[in-house]
């Protein structure tokens, strides 16, 4: 592929083609993945930002090193991820201060995220190169003090702050100061510094929003010297060329979760991307699914997929093939580990992929954003990243041992918590196709309301769902009627007493918890701060189960009127009109919201006689 | 061979320090660029042994104080 020139990409945004030179601006930094080139593609996005549709995520770095040179190739890799990532640096070797200052930038500045780098030998040079000198005890309270330090630290920032926390874990020197008998000492130097990575996992687990970032396993990942010793010494940055990008591609599998830049579908291409050869020329018996080179290699991928499935990211087939051929691969092939089950949609035909991957996102009822497309097909990809910007294109590049882990470190699918609708998502959508049956089916919509047994389930918000209710919160675009985003943090503060959840019910299964609505104010007033309904359940009229709830709720709070502002998205169509509908009248319009009133006292709003509502405390 | 790791070195500078390439010259320097502070004097001197597959010493990262500088020693690498 030939180079693309700055020149290029210069013009393109001179001429006013933004998507296209982001496509070229990609191509250059896969081409060319160094520091000069990541300033220039960050200096080029700062043109560009005002034209793109980016996430935008405020980050900072507490740290004990040098780390200036990462922050280019960390926002490169941001931008071209779709998220706009600001990023503070604190002070040199200054982190500790930094968190135990009260009203220090950390707690002043808004923040999403907060990285604490530190590194071994900085937080504990005597078990990173003067371990030879210790004995036992020494180590003992070597560790004891270490893992004081990051407990005190972790511990203040939490009360603190409600941003996101993530902590680099220790990691071990690549060759131990007593070389092979590391292990057989009763307490080695690699064993001393894991003791301390255990104790993080585990505060980590036990507090909201606290990630621990696995230091050991992401050197390990890299296969040459993570650390460049010349480097260090010189100016205090140990980072060795290649170790920058991959610290910052391991920053952004947190923070594209936190930024809410993720997708909910995976489509897939088959032919030389989920198992060797072409089908439909070389038959289901002459593909390449055995489990040996390179037939292992589609397995291996295959796998990798099955993982992203069991996390609750939908699967979807978008492939140019004779579909006989293809089902007979899928349903019958002794090496397939994906079967028809795992596979929520499937376009298997002749179309462009550009057009089926379209059809796809509207029969999942997800916006092309929430769309991954892998293909092995250079081509492919490059028309998808032409036609589809929004999609999410994975080029499966090289030989195919390398495959699975190119799936894998895509940070797309990064999920922070994974709640119990997140691995039943799969079975979800199946229901949703026996559904869609019904309904051609049925005589009337009203038939078909009814023939689902619908039950819906609304209560306030508990410790239990709080996680599930802010995960709505970020990711619901559609039915939302004013599209606020909260943290875990931020929900649990709102939705004291007057935030409620929905679950909805019905003879093919449980939907899960697929509403949101937070009721806001006192006295004669009560205000829907949000309001929201998952997609899968938009068009079954349980919005109005759900307000008639929300309306008694408010009544018997001693409420005359229920209010609520409509801020218009791009995508939130399918929410316009929800007002209007359920006889609430306009009264005051803001910037394209408009705010809408209903009194209490004269209007009710009767939920549907075919959903049947039960809950405890509304 | 020199002319166009002259070129190179230029347009490295052009990128870390995120002005044109056409106001770079053998007399750029920290005292002509506003934004030319310690932290893009690391990543200049980063970028230059990354681009150019070569490593500095102490001695003459010192010497390097203006974009003629960094092409003189990388010409004389």
């Amino acid at each position: 592929m030939a180079e693309v020139s700055r020149d290029d990409i210069d013009a393109e945004i001179a001429a006013g083609n933004f998507s296209r030179a982001k496509n070229l601006l990609a191509q250059l930094w896969r081409g060319s993945a160094k520091l000069s080139t990541a300033s220039f593609v960050v200096g080029r996005f700062d043109l560009l930002r005002p034209h793109l549709e980016l996430a935008a995520c405020r980050a900072a770095i507490l740290r004990s090193f040098t780390l200036e040179p990462v922050i280019p190739v960390l926002r490169c890799e941001a931008f071209l991820g779709g998220i706009d990532l600001e990023v503070r640096l604190g002070d040199f070797n200054a982190a500790a201060q930094e968190i135990l200052a009260a009203d220090g930038w950390v707690y002043t500045s808004p923040l999403d995220v907060v990285i604490l780098a530190v590194q071994t030998r900085d937080i504990s040079p005597p078990l990173w190169e003067q371990f030879t000198d210790l004995g036992g005890e020494a180590i003992e309270a070597e560790i004891f003090r270490v893992v004081s330090h990051f407990q005190q630290l972790i511990e203040t920032f939490r009360q603190r702050s409600t941003a996101h926390l993530i902590v680099h874990s220790l990691e071990s020197p690549p060759i131990p100061a007593n070389g092979i008998l590391d292990t057989r000492l009763p307490l080695g130097q690699a064993a001393a510094i894991a003791r301390i990575n255990a104790a993080l996992f585990e505060q980590a687990r036990q507090l909201k929003n606290v990630y621990v970032l696995d230091m050991q396993a992401l050197a390990g990942q890299r296969g040459q010297p993570w650390h460049d010793e010349r480097r260090w010494l010189m100016s205090r940055y140990p980072l060795a060329d290649g170790s920058a990008l991959l610290l910052a591609r391991e920053w952004l599998h947190f923070v594209h979760p936190i930024a809410g830049r993720i997708c909910k579908v995976l489509a897939v291409d088959l032919d030389n991307t989920l198992w060797g050869g072409i089908v439909g020329e070389d038959g289901p018996g002459g593909i390449k699914l055995v489990d040996q080179y390179p037939g292992g290699g589609y397995r291996a991928l295959q796998r990798a997929i099955l993982d992203l499935h069991r996390r609750g990211i939908l699967l979807a087939i978008c492939s140019k093939n004779n579909p006989d051929d293809v089902m007979e691969v899928i349903d019958k092939h002794p090496g397939m580990l994906l079967r028809r089950e795992h596979f929520a949609a499937m376009r298997i035909n002749w179309n462009d992929k550009a057009a089926n991957l379209r059809e796809i996102a509207d029969e999942l009822n997800v916006g092309l954003d929430a769309i991954a497309f892998l293909d092995d097909s250079a081509a492919e990809c490059a028309l998808v990243e032409e036609q589809l910007p929004q999609v999410t294109v994975i080029h499966l590049a090289g030989e195919v041992g390398s495959y699975a882990g190119q799936l894998r470190q895509s940070p797309a699918f990064e999920r922070l918590e994974l709640t119990a609708e997140d691995q039943s998502r799969g079975k979800i959508y199946q229901g949703q196709r026996q559904r869609a049956d019904l309904q051609k089916s049925a005589p009337s919509l009203e038939d078909f309301y009814r023939s689902l047994q619908m039950r819906a389930t609304i209560e306030p918000i508990t410790p239990g769902t709080l996680s599930r209710a802010a995960q709505l919160t970020q990711k619901t675009n559609q039915f939302n009627l004013t599209t606020r985003r909260y943290s875990e943090a931020q929900m649990a503060a709102l939705a004291q007493g007057s935030g409620f959840t929905l679950r909805l019910s019905d003879r093919f299964g449980d939907n899960g918890i697929v509403g949101v609505a937070i009721l806001r104010g006192e006295g004669d007033v009560r205000e829907i701060d949000t309001f929201l309904l998952s997609c899968r359940v938009i068009g079954r009229t349980v919005e109005t189960a759900f307000l008639s709830a929300l309306a008694g709720a408010a009544k018997k709070a001693g409420a005359t009127r229920l209010a609520g502002w409509f801020v218009p998205t791009k995508k939130n169509a399918p929410a316009a009109g929800f007002y209007a509908r359920h006889g609430f009248s306009q009264t005051a319009e803001k910037e394209g919201s408009t705010y809408w009133e209903l009194d209490l006292t004269a209007a009710i709003v009767a939920a549907p006689a075919w959903i049947t509502v039960e809950g405890a405390g509304i | 061979m020199n002319e166009s790791i002259e070129i190179q070195v230029r347009q490295i500078a052009a990128d870390v320090l995120s002005i044109p390439l056409a106001r770079i010259s053998r007399q750029t320097s920290p005292e002509t660029v506003a934004g030319w502070d310690s932290v893009q004097h690391l990543n200049f001197i980063l970028a230059l042994e990354q681009e150019l597959n070569i490593q500095f010493d102490p001695e003459e990262i010192d010497k390097i104080r203006s974009v003629g500088d960094a092409i003189d020693v990388a010409v004389g690498k």
